[in-house]
């Protein structure tokens, strides 16, 4: 219990900071002022110089917006979002530590519990960058390799500049502006995020990763991100960070867009740990995240794995459309609920083309009040002859107060389809606690140990490196929720 | 000082006493045999000894190494040495046999002032003491007695407190459900353990464990209470006359 109240203490000393350094009242001139108007919408493309083809797209998006509903089908509940009180455009002037002698001790206590690296800790904890061990010189070596294979990776908005004709040819053909509420509003407003390109037959040489996610950290709010493998390509993509975040907006709504053209395979893998809100449901982040994407060449693949630990709402579905024969989707999953936070997250994987393949492995965790739906979808157009899937959802709860459920939508259109699907829901029990608890481990180590062994299939799919954190950030997430 | 000392220990489970006035003391390098009819108390005394909770302790007492043992949470009880070889091992999912010794492990030597050991010690340490146990690689990188047979999971159990070296080890029916050959190789990996600074506590219904491990002492365990103590030919004896005298005779 003493832990539990510890860390809660420490995520709250994160997030009062955060708004403390987010609602300042002079607006400078990087920062438009509150509110969405189409006046908004050009002020952030202006910002950014965008060529006229985007603002049009933008604009195009936000008048949509305006008629759109919110939708209202996932199981869910919170206040409605008033969108003119929050800011869509600040480059907000750290006003944050000179170095790690500044910061919250207890912070740093959390970040090696977590096992970050000692170098990273600075930039997580919002020291300015310049004052962080030489990450200039490891970015440049990083980006020379990338270069040499010829491998783009950079901002969006740089990626529009001198690369428009990919952006343009593939932006928003995975999802379009008009998907829905969330993803129609990030393309409206959405200032940053990654651009990455594999040209044909390239294996990306590294994961694209661990230094990189400390920039990727901060473009926070409406992020947009876009990855390219085109055919025989290869690569990686590693996004979030397992150390809790601050940040000043309450709304997250992500976009991102898979394309896998023939041959090519894309594995992008996610751990979110955004603010989750006080232990009554106070704070926290919506995380409403649209993420798609489209094996549009043969033999092509993608696959998705996120640890969802974080937000006090969580409304995800990465998703495939298997449009290119033989190709495979995959999703694997881990999300945790604890206290009052809500997660309704899962996948859609449509075959459309012959002998496509998915699997979905879904570990929900429930503890607390809060509340886990696995909400899936499975569709077999005509075309996609020989096509089959595997469904598994297990849900794992933890105490009599939370809630645990499963959703699955299937349609089959072909009948030489084959799917499956299992489910199971269990609970830790007393005897398995006790069992650990007689070898010496305490019972947060218990219900850790547990708990990892229980969503082992989706933490091994997870880059190395990662899955270290992200063991550790199971064990800490559910601190205080046994006893 | 006695490494254990039991004193007029009572304890309930749901509202019903089952503990009525349990007296007894363990030196250092004994092993004590508890012996008596089922629904005796047997279970529910390992059970209060490692602190497992729904059993209430109204009366008595329990040192352990001169400390209060009944005001340790489980797990600093096993920490200071107290181990508790399960009568039914339970099954944890996704945990191999090799992280849970090791995440074990860890902890009792943290607690010791021991450094964790490294990948490799570990390895070698564990293969080593495997060996005896006829454990293979294989089971231990299996989840931990998910799927094991019960001649497995009681080797395991052996396995786990040889690698844990605790200083009171306390085996709840042990012997149940082996067979012959099980059964020796289980209490072959015991009396390796036996040791001047170890003691044991073998909890049995039957005889025959006990002429494997040759126990210094046997209690009866009979309605809540020791109702008669010896040396090991007490097990003997009632190896020929049975429970007959201590079942049915009121509390």
């Amino acid at each position: 219990m003493v832990a539990s109240v510890e860390t809660r203490e420490r995520l709250r000393s994160v997030t009062d900071e955060g708004y403390k350094y987010g609602f300042v009242t002079d607006i400078d001139s990087d920062t438009a002022p509150k509110g969405l108007s189409e006046d908004i919408v050009r002020f952030i493309s202006a910002k950014k110089s965008e060529p006229q083809w985007l603002l049009d797209w933008r604009l195009k998006a936000y008048r949509h917006w305006l008629t759109m509903p919110e939708p209202t089908w996932s199981h869910v509940r919170f206040p409605p979002i008033d969108y003119q009180d929050a800011y869509y455009y600040s480059a907000p002037k750290q006003d944050g530590p000179k170095s790690l002698d500044e910061v919250d001790p207890k912070l740093l206590e959390t970040y090696a519990k977590l096992g970050i690296p000692l170098g990273e800790r600075a930039a997580l904890a919002g020291v300015a960058v310049d004052a962080v061990f030489d990450s200039v010189s490891v970015a440049t070596t990083f980006k020379k390799k990338l270069e040499e294979k010829g491998v783009i990776f950079c901002p969006i908005s740089e990626a529009v500049q001198k690369h428009p004709e990919l952006v343009k040819k593939y932006m928003g053909s995975v999802v379009p502006y008009a998907d829905n509420k969330h993803a129609c509003l990030n393309s409206a407003v959405f200032t940053d995020g990654s651009f990455v390109y594999i040209p044909k037959g390239v294996r990306c040489p590294m994961e694209l990763s661990t230094y990189f996610r400390i920039n990727a950290a901060k473009t926070g709010q409406f992020e947009r991100t876009l990855i390219i493998a085109d055919a025989g390509a290869y690569v990686s993509y590693l996004e979030g960070c397992t150390a809790p975040m601050r940040d000043e907006n309450q709304l997250h709504a992500a976009v991102v867009e898979l394309i896998a053209l023939d041959d090519a395979e894309i594995k992008y893998s996610t751990v979110q740990n955004w603010y989750p809100g006080d232990a009554e449901g106070r704070g926290g982040i919506y995380n409403f995240v649209t993420k798609r994407g489209a094996c549009r060449g043969r033999n092509s693949k993608i696959a998705w794995t996120q640890v969802e630990t974080g937000s006090s709402i969580t409304w995800k579905y990465p998703s495939c459309i298997l449009l290119g024969d033989n190709s495979v989707g995959e999703f694997y999953s881990v999300a945790v609920t604890n206290n009052c936070q809500q997660a309704d997250t899962g996948t859609k994987m449509i075959h459309i083309g012959r002998n496509t393949r998915s699997r979905i492995i879904s570990k929900g965790i429930s503890a607390g009040r809060a509340d886990n739906s696995y909400r899936g979808l499975v569709r077999i157009l005509p075309k996609a002859d020989g096509a089959r899937n595997y469904t598994q959802c297990d849900s794992l709860l933890i105490g009599d107060r939370c809630g645990a459920h499963t959703v699955p939508y299937i349609e089959s259109r072909n009948p030489t389809a084959r799917i499956e699907h299992e489910a199971t829901t269990s609970k830790i029990s007393e005897d398995q606690l006790f069992y650990c608890r007689q070898r010496g481990l305490s019972q947060e180590e218990a219900v850790s140990l547990i708990v990892n062994g229980f969503c082992k299939e989706v933490l091994q799919t997870l880059p190395m490196e990662f899955a270290v954190e992200a063991q550790k950030l199971l064990g800490v997430s559910l601190e205080g929720s046994v006893g | 000082m006695a490494l254990l000392e039991i004193t007029n220990l009572h304890a309930a489970a749901d509202g019903r006493e089952i503990l009525k006035g349990i007296d007894l003391t363990l030196d250092a390098g004994e092993v004590h045999a508890i012996m008596g009819p089922n629904g005796s108390g047997k279970s529910t005394l390992s059970y209060v000894l490692a602190g497992r909770e729904g059993y209430e302790v109204t009366a008595g007492e329990v040192r352990y190494q001169g400390q209060d043992l009944l005001a340790m949470a489980p797990d600093a009880r096993a920490r200071a040495g107290l181990f508790l070889a399960f009568q039914y091992p339970v099954e944890i999912p996704g945990v191999s046999g090799m992280t849970f010794l090791k995440t074990a492990l860890n902890a009792v030597r943290k607690q010791r002032g021991d450094g964790e050991l490294d990948a490799m010690q570990f390895l070698k340490l564990v293969r080593a003491k495997a060996k005896r146990l006829e454990i293979g690689d294989e089971m231990l990188k299996r989840a931990l007695n998910v799927g094991f047979s019960g001649g497995e999971k009681k080797r395991n159990e052996v396995l786990q407190m040889a690698v844990l070296e605790p200083t009171l080890a306390l085996l709840d029916e042990t012997d149940s459900g082996l067979d012959i050959d099980a059964l020796k190789i289980v209490a072959d990996g015991v009396n390796a353990l036996r040791s001047p600074a170890r003691a044991m506590l073998v909890i049995t219904h039957y005889q025959r464990l006990l002429d494997l491990i040759v126990p210094d002492r046997v209690h009866v365990l009979a309605h809540g209470r020791i109702a008669k103590s010896g040396g090991k030919e007490l097990a003997l004896e009632l190896e020929r006359t049975g429970y007959g005298e201590f079942v049915g005779e009121a509390a």
